[in-house]
């Protein structure tokens, strides 16, 4: 191993907008990439995963820096902003407290000075620990690409490890979610190797708030992180927390539904068996935790 | 490859160097300016030695580009005690005893230093959240919490 590891060598390129962004990334397709905090991108360069020939600094293009929410709208978080600033913002605690719940669980405080909701999505790692909450909370990238600019769901977004519907020339200039239903409820459970700051063995983010139309009277939302080639949203849990009164049976039975359709891999942080049941027993966890806070019992 | 020349305040005083785009703000600091106190560990952003603050934010200054920092202002160790005398945090590491083989502890300083200007009342639980990035192979980290916990008294 080397003991002083260097980068290697490439061209920094600082654009000044979106348009020359894109045009440098389109007539450089294959040997440039952009980067925002480096978090990830800086540690595969230095294990030789990516050499590229020029890295394109994206952050402080127009807008990338700020956080906006409107009560008519909803809330926009600029690719360039951290996640301190995302858990430490007033509107982000409270109306999407489960977006700040998950960025905490990511790494050290360091760490988060440097790394983005927008570069955890894009990275698109399955144990992503952001990624389950943006899912729920339907969130939408805004794209600037070959094109002008465009807007994706995340839903769709995600083909595989690392892989998204991001073409050549796709500049992600940030992620916008609608208003939430009105008293909606959240958990993130993150199991790692250690109680603080490790990757993911299993992730699980659930949300849940009141629906008069389901005869349960409530709609749940949950998605697995680092069980699946891509994030996993599990629909089954809502369908089965929907169409039946909510007890103890139905909340077990939703978080068995989680277990049967994720498909971990054996890897150095746990194994697949292990995974499975890990997403048993925490999907139940944490269906029961939202459950509490929906009823207003104690967790 | 690309080489830049960047001006950028560090412990309150402007700095100059010609870099190559792939110099990282730590080989910068330790390589070219002499600031070894801030220390390389994994390299990977995992161990937090490296931790410098940026414009008063802690990062890991392996995981930063020394250009990205054209501008800008960077605090190590070497910068927290100010007119000669040690900052709280420095004083109440050593009088608890939190150095042992002292590798870790200018990330250590730096780390606890801006939990404290964040946070000048800490719980045990906020001060291990906020250390988590920094990892110490000889103190147990006891006599370390017991340093913030300290300095935030003074």
């Amino acid at each position: 191993m080397n003991a002083y590891p260097k980068l290697p060598e490439f061209d920094y390129i600082k654009p000044q907008s979106y348009k020359e962004a894109s045009q440098f990334l389109i007539s450089h397709a294959g040997e440039a990439r952009l980067f925002i905090g480096g978090t990830d991108l800086f540690v595969q360069m230095r294990d030789r995963v990516y050499k590229p020939k020029y890295l394109v600094d994206v952050k402080g293009l127009d807008g990338m820096d700020e956080i906006t929410f409107l009560p008519s709208q909803g809330l926009t978080i600029g690719a360039g902003v951290n996640m301190n600033r995302v858990i430490a913002d007033a509107h982000i605690k409270q109306h999407y407290p489960i977006l700040a719940e998950a960025a905490e669980s990511v790494a050290s405080y360091q760490l988060r000075t440097r790394a983005s909701i927008v570069g955890n999505i894009c990275n698109a790692s399955p144990a992503g620990d952001t990624i389950g909450a943006c899912l729920l909370l339907e969130g939408v990238l805004i794209i600037f690409g070959e094109d002008g600019e465009r807007e994706e769901t995340l839903s769709t977004f995600f083909l595989g490890p690392g892989k998204t519907t991001l073409r050549a020339g796709d500049v992600v200039a940030a992620i916008r979610f609608p208003i939430p239903p009105d008293g909606m409820k959240g958990r993130y459970i993150k199991l790692g190797r250690n109680q603080l700051s490790d990757l993911s063995i299993v992730g699980v983010t659930v949300l849940g708030y009141p629906e008069g139309e389901s005869d349960s009277g409530y709609h749940f939302e949950l998605a697995l992180a680092s069980v699946a080639p891509i994030p996993l949203v599990v629909k089954q849990v809502g369908e089965i927390l929907g169409r039946e009164p909510i007890t103890d049976d139905t909340l077990q039975e939703a978080a068995r539904a989680a277990m049967d359709v994720c498909t971990p891999i054996d890897d150095v942080r746990g194994s697949a068996k292990y995974r499975k049941l890990m997403v048993r027993n925490l999907s139940y966890n944490a269906l029961k935790d939202v459950w509490g806070q929906l009823t207003g019992e104690s967790r | 490859m690309s080489f830049h020349h960047i001006s950028l305040i560090i412990n309150g005083e402007q700095e100059l160097a010609d870099i190559s785009a792939n110099m990282t703000l730590l080989d910068l600091l330790r390589e070219t300016l002499v600031f070894t106190g801030t220390k390389n560990g994994c390299a990977a952003g995992e161990c937090g030695p490296c931790t410098v603050l940026l414009n008063g934010e802690p990062v890991n200054s392996c995981l930063v580009l020394a250009i990205e920092c054209q501008g800008q202002e960077i605090t190590t160790v070497e910068g927290l005690a100010q007119d000669k005398r040690l900052d709280p945090i420095q004083d109440a590491i050593m009088e608890a005893g939190g150095v042992q083989c002292g590798f870790c502890t200018p990330g250590i300083l730096i780390a606890s230093k801006a939990l404290l200007d964040r946070n000048p009342d800490p719980s045990v639980s906020e001060i291990k959240a906020a250390l988590v990035g920094n990892l110490c192979r000889c103190t147990g980290y006891l006599r370390i919490i017991d340093a913030v916990q300290q300095a935030a008294r003074t």
